[in-house]
């Protein structure tokens, strides 16, 4: 076959310098399959080098780190400062030393799992029930005219408003906390998982009908995976709700022989024990930031495959 | 009409065919015939319903008016975007529609890498789309089409996004697997040269409401060139066609 672009060919090789020209000049290859392959190297992009893992750990950490470190100097500061007595406002290193102390007992760990228990419980519940609503709203014009705005109303509600009722509905019962941690998680996961449908793109679909997919198989193999990315943002948010309504709930309804996080932090305060009541509030902080970063995890994750990154 | 077109049976057949929208007339008394294993394309300026036009063919839209006769043959339809599903490796894209046709895993993965072979992608399986570039995925796009079995193959526009020198050997590209493959196209573009490089014959539609005004047979022999004298001149003449039916929407 005689070579079609000569000069096209030539400035292939020109660029590319060593890696395409010994294709293109091997006998017997076909020089239209080779400019073919010549293009396709000349526009895939170089991969970057990220550099070395310690570099990259250190970059993202050190930010942190010095932030951290500002604001124990701004409390210990203040606590030189005598702006409150030493027993109600307790110095970092006092803290901390308690802190040390109580992470290493086994009830404090008892109290961790009882809380973690209700927050999975709570949350998984609320995931099953706010997807089935979405899916129910998104597919029925009638129910989302009905109850779409309750959705968004329900979500900005404060959860702790649900909290006498659900204790006159179920008693001072594990029932109480976990209706109130679903009514705060639920909409979230719905509205996640509705707005994830509603913009599917079009084109999308226009490929969804031209490959004929119906039914069944248009959920399965497009509605669903495309509204992934939305869907998980909605997990995230409805994790902190449910977070949020659940120490709520471990502070007002006390639960007779579950010594929760909540419950553990309540009796510190009884004791005037601030120092205690501090080292609860860091243990809250840190698993929300835990799950947190779990939850990005997985959306960097997605959005990597998708190609939503630039890296 | 064309002699190529009398040798074979038509694939696709549009009578009268008319398409509105409320008021909107979109395609005016449409006629045309696609032979088995001829490449059309339909040419036109803005506002001549090409595209509605292969919405009607694909079965995506219905018809207001006339005959519309595709024998029930099956139809594939390609687009400007490659739209490929992102949640999918490249294979899984040419393999879904298999999947959804319930074709047995071994056999999908055999027929998917057979498929990318032909659109030259073989080592680009399991790939992301985002990791290709715009002409990579429009050819992974192509492989999906093909992996439809389709005895029509559409095409809007589907080079419309990509720079010269990646459309001029994507022309080359499809030609070969047209060859290849014995399919038969319905190509839809606004690029005159284009239409005259590729197609058996190219059909000029008039703009609001869309109406055949012409039927050129392109008889050059292939394979052809963009660049090529006979192509530059029957472009030109068509060209002038175009523009002449282009002023007269000036008032």
């Amino acid at each position: 076959m005689p070579i079609k672009y000569p000069s096209a060919r030539a400035g292939l090789e020109g660029v590319n310098g060593d890696s395409t020209a010994p294709v293109a000049e091997k006998p017997g290859v076909d020089p239209e399959a080779a400019e073919v392959a010549g293009l396709d190297a000349l526009e895939l992009q170089p991969r970057k080098d990220k550099g070395a893992l310690g570099k990259r750990i250190w970059k993202s950490t050190w930010p942190k780190v010095l932030a951290i470190a500002i604001v124990l100097l701004i409390w210990q500061i203040t606590v030189w400062s005598e702006w409150k007595p030493i027993y109600v406002l307790p110095s970092p290193t006092t803290v901390f030393t308690d802190l040390g102390n109580v992470i290493t007992t086994g009830d404090f760990w008892d109290g961790v799992r009882v809380t973690m228990t209700r927050a999975f419980t709570g949350f998984l519940l609320a995931v099953v029930i706010g997807t089935i609503i979405g899916a129910l709203v998104s597919q029925f014009a009638p129910l989302r005219a009905a109850i779409g705005s309750l959705i968004t109303g329900l979500q900005t509600m404060p959860s702790i408003m649900w909290f006498p009722l659900a204790i006159l509905l179920f008693q001072l019962s594990e029932s109480a906390i976990l209706f109130v941690v679903v009514l705060g998680a639920a909409p979230s996961v719905a509205n996640g998982l509705i707005s994830g449908i509603d913009y599917v793109p079009r084109t999308w679909l226009r490929v969804g009908q031209v490959l004929g997919m119906r039914g069944f198989a248009k959920y399965r193999h497009l509605i669903l995976p495309a509204s992934l990315p939305s869907f998980i943002s909605g997990l995230k948010q409805g994790w902190a709700f449910s977070w949020r309504s659940l120490m709520a709930g471990e502070l007002l309804v006390i639960v007779p022989g579950a010594l929760s996080i909540g419950v553990r932090m309540q009796q510190a305060r009884d004791l005037s024990d601030s120092s205690l009541v501090i080292c609860y509030i860091i243990v809250v902080l840190i698993i929300g930031i835990l799950i947190d970063v779990l939850f990005n995890a997985a959306d960097n994750a997605l959005r990597r495959r998708w190609g939503l990154l630039s890296n | 009409m064309s002699l190529l077109q009398q040798k074979t049976g038509s694939v696709v057949r549009l009578e009268n065919v008319s398409k509105s929208y409320g008021d909107l007339l979109a395609l005016d008394r449409v006629s045309l015939t696609v032979g088995q294993g001829e490449f059309v394309c339909l040419l036109g300026a803005s506002g001549c319903g090409k595209s509605t036009l292969l919405s009607l063919v694909a079965g995506l839209d219905g018809i207001t008016g006339g005959t519309l006769d595709t024998g029930g043959r099956k139809v594939s339809l390609m687009f400007q975007e490659a739209a490929l599903f992102p949640w999918l490796s490249v294979r899984g894209n040419v393999e879904l529609p298999l999947r959804l046709q319930g074709v047995s895993r071994p056999e999908r993965r055999q027929r998917a890498e057979e498929l990318l072979g032909i659109v030259r992608l073989g080592g680009f399986a399991d790939k992301r789309p985002h990791e290709l570039s715009g002409g990579m995925r429009q050819r992974v796009a192509l492989a999906r089409a093909l992996a439809q079995n389709a005895d029509i193959l559409l095409m809007d526009e589907p080079f419309g996004a990509l720079d010269a020198m990646t459309r001029d050997i994507l022309h080359d590209e499809l030609e070969r697997i047209w060859r290849e493959q014995q399919l038969t196209v319905l190509f839809v573009t606004h690029n005159v040269r284009e239409a005259v490089r590729l197609g058996d014959r190219v059909i000029l539609l008039s703009s609001r409401p869309g109406r055949v005004i012409e039927d050129y047979p392109i008889t050059h022999e292939r394979p052809r060139r963009i660049d090529s004298p006979e192509v530059a001149g029957q472009a030109a003449e068509i060209t002038d066609r175009l523009r002449a039916e282009v002023a007269r929407h000036a008032h």
